[in-house]
């Protein structure tokens, strides 16, 4: 990417915590503030303050708006009670994964769509295109909101010190407008982390005196600011794709093995809709590649890109993610593998790590659940 | 945490003791921990190996990256230290003492690669 990064309403901070500094989809970004590892426990054990601001926000307003989403996203997003959000994909004709989605209906005509920053652009353009013929208008909003995360068991007491608004009745992927800390966010129940959380979308210039009040108000639970490198190893752990790895063009949702977010039943055509029925059939009759997950009690890290091998050095798949896991203390990876290989218990799978054949148990994801 | 006065460092971002009977020791400098993050596996050269300046000898393997360990200069692995292959995170919290990695004899006759004083490196991680 050629533009310089783009820095987030809260560079200033992160640059006066001493964080490293990482480009991330052109947007300077966090990658850790001390040790990533202590960062990844504080969301399992106490909570973490993330900066998500890269994450692009797409408006879809208007009468027609549910119809719009409908027809342009493999979700049924009419069916989406006011208040409540769906995590879901936007497909290409042929099928393959443009990107995955958390598109919040706040109103009957309004929704919050939320794509990830490298493909922020495209879905955009996607939606203003395939949402030509209806009423309905999608604007760009990515400047019109910084995103705070707040995740981890210990979360929902933080925030309840900072609002007047009743949070204890707000679901798991579901939002409500609230004042927090005297400034006007919207509040979500979503993540990305395996644990209980929030991500708070507020305006730009409210995002330094938010920041400050959470980390005010959850000192004494442990609350520490957490980089994008622990963001990751916390979504393998929970088994969450990231594009990029585990989705892409060249993947179907039925290939990702989340087939259960297309809709088929919703009315009216959708892009992608007879490309992808083909792949639900062929999920069934003649699997290609299944998504499991990997478990070494070596110390060496299988890494994306890495091949799989069977027992005779056969290339049966291909790592997509893999970290060393603070939870689990060893290594794991997400990997796509021949469907004849992908059963939990296979025997005689390793993963190539730099010319040698590191034996790696077949589990099934998600690799933690919190308790 | 600054760099140690008393210690060479290289390019590369090791460090390297003045030597005691021809044996010197060597590290990764504090820059190069804290730019890998928390180091979670590390493969050291073995005992008895010979090592050459500039050369990779071995890897430590961070949550986001592998990195190659270079040698600052050629000779003889004479002693690892095993407490960093058994808890690879003293790399990170003590790079400059207890996360040393190996010990080297050096080669008299081999051409010494280049080393950098403490303000040389200051100045040369400062870029």
């Amino acid at each position: 990417m050629s533009d310089p990064s783009r820095v987030t309403a809260l560079d200033a901070v992160h640059r006066a915590l001493g964080a490293t500094m990482t480009d991330f989809a052109g947007w300077s970004m966090p990658l850790r503030y001390g040790s990533e590892r202590a960062e990844h426990q504080a969301v399992r054990t106490a909570v973490g303050l993330f900066d998500l601001s890269h994450m692009g926000e797409i408006a879809v307003t208007g009468p027609e708006a549910a119809a719009l989403l409908d027809h342009a996203l493999v979700g049924r997003l009419s069916a989406v009670k006011p208040g409540r959000a769906r995590y879901t994909m936007i497909c290409e004709a042929g099928g393959g994964i443009l990107d995955d989605l958390i598109v919040y209906r706040l109103a009957d005509e309004e929704f919050l769509v939320v794509a990830n920053a490298a493909n922020a652009e495209r879905v955009l353009a996607e939606l203003r295109e395939r949402g030509a013929g209806f009423d309905a208008e999608v604007r760009d909003d990515r400047d019109a909101y910084a995103l705070i995360a707040l995740q981890g068991p210990a979360a929902a007491g933080v925030l309840a010190r900072l609002t007047g608004t009743d949070l204890s009745g707000l679901r798991y992927y579901a939002s409500l407008p609230a004042e927090v800390a005297g400034r006007k966010v919207l509040v979500a129940r979503t993540g990305y982390t395996g644990e209980d959380g929030f991500e708070l979308f507020c305006a730009p210039g409210d995002a330094e005196p938010l920041w400050a009040a959470l980390t005010e108000a959850g000192a004494g639970d442990g609350l520490v600011p957490c980089g994008l490198s622990c963001r990751d190893t916390l979504r393998l752990e929970a088994g969450m794709p990231l594009y990029g790895h585990e989705l892409s063009e060249a993947t179907t949702p039925f290939d990702a093995g989340l087939g259960r977010v297309v809709k088929f039943e919703k009315e009216g055509d959708f892009v992608g809709r007879a490309a992808l029925e083909r792949a639900a059939e062929r999920a069934v009759s003649d699997p290609p590649r299944v998504l499991v997950g990997l478990v070494t009690g070596e110390r060496r890290v299988p890494r994306a890109g890495y091949p799989v091998v069977a027992a005779d050095g056969t290339v049966i798949g291909e790592v997509t993610s893999g970290a060393p896991s603070p939870t689990l203390g060893k290594p794991i990876a997400m990997a796509y593998v021949d469907a004849s290989h992908s059963a939990p218990g296979t025997d005689g799978v390793a993963v190539e790590v730099r010319g040698t054949a590191v034996p790696h148990e077949v589990v099934a994801l998600p690799f933690y659940r919190r308790g | 945490m600054s760099n140690p006065k008393h210690l060479r460092y290289t390019r590369d971002h090791e460090w390297l003791t003045e030597t005691t009977d021809g044996v010197a020791t060597v590290g990764i400098t504090a820059h190069a921990s804290s730019a890998l993050g928390d180091v979670v596996y590390a493969q050291l050269p073995e005992v008895g190996a010979t090592v050459s300046a500039g050369s990779p000898c071995g890897e430590l393997e961070s949550t986001k990256a592998i990195s190659d360990i270079y040698a600052p200069v050629s000779g003889e692995v004479t002693e690892i230290n095993q407490a960093v292959a058994d808890d690879p995170e003293l790399v990170n919290s003590s790079p400059f003492e207890n996360g040393w990695l190996f010990k080297v004899r050096i080669d008299p006759g081999a051409e010494p690669g280049e080393l950098l004083s403490a303000e040389e490196y200051d100045a040369f991680t400062e870029q």
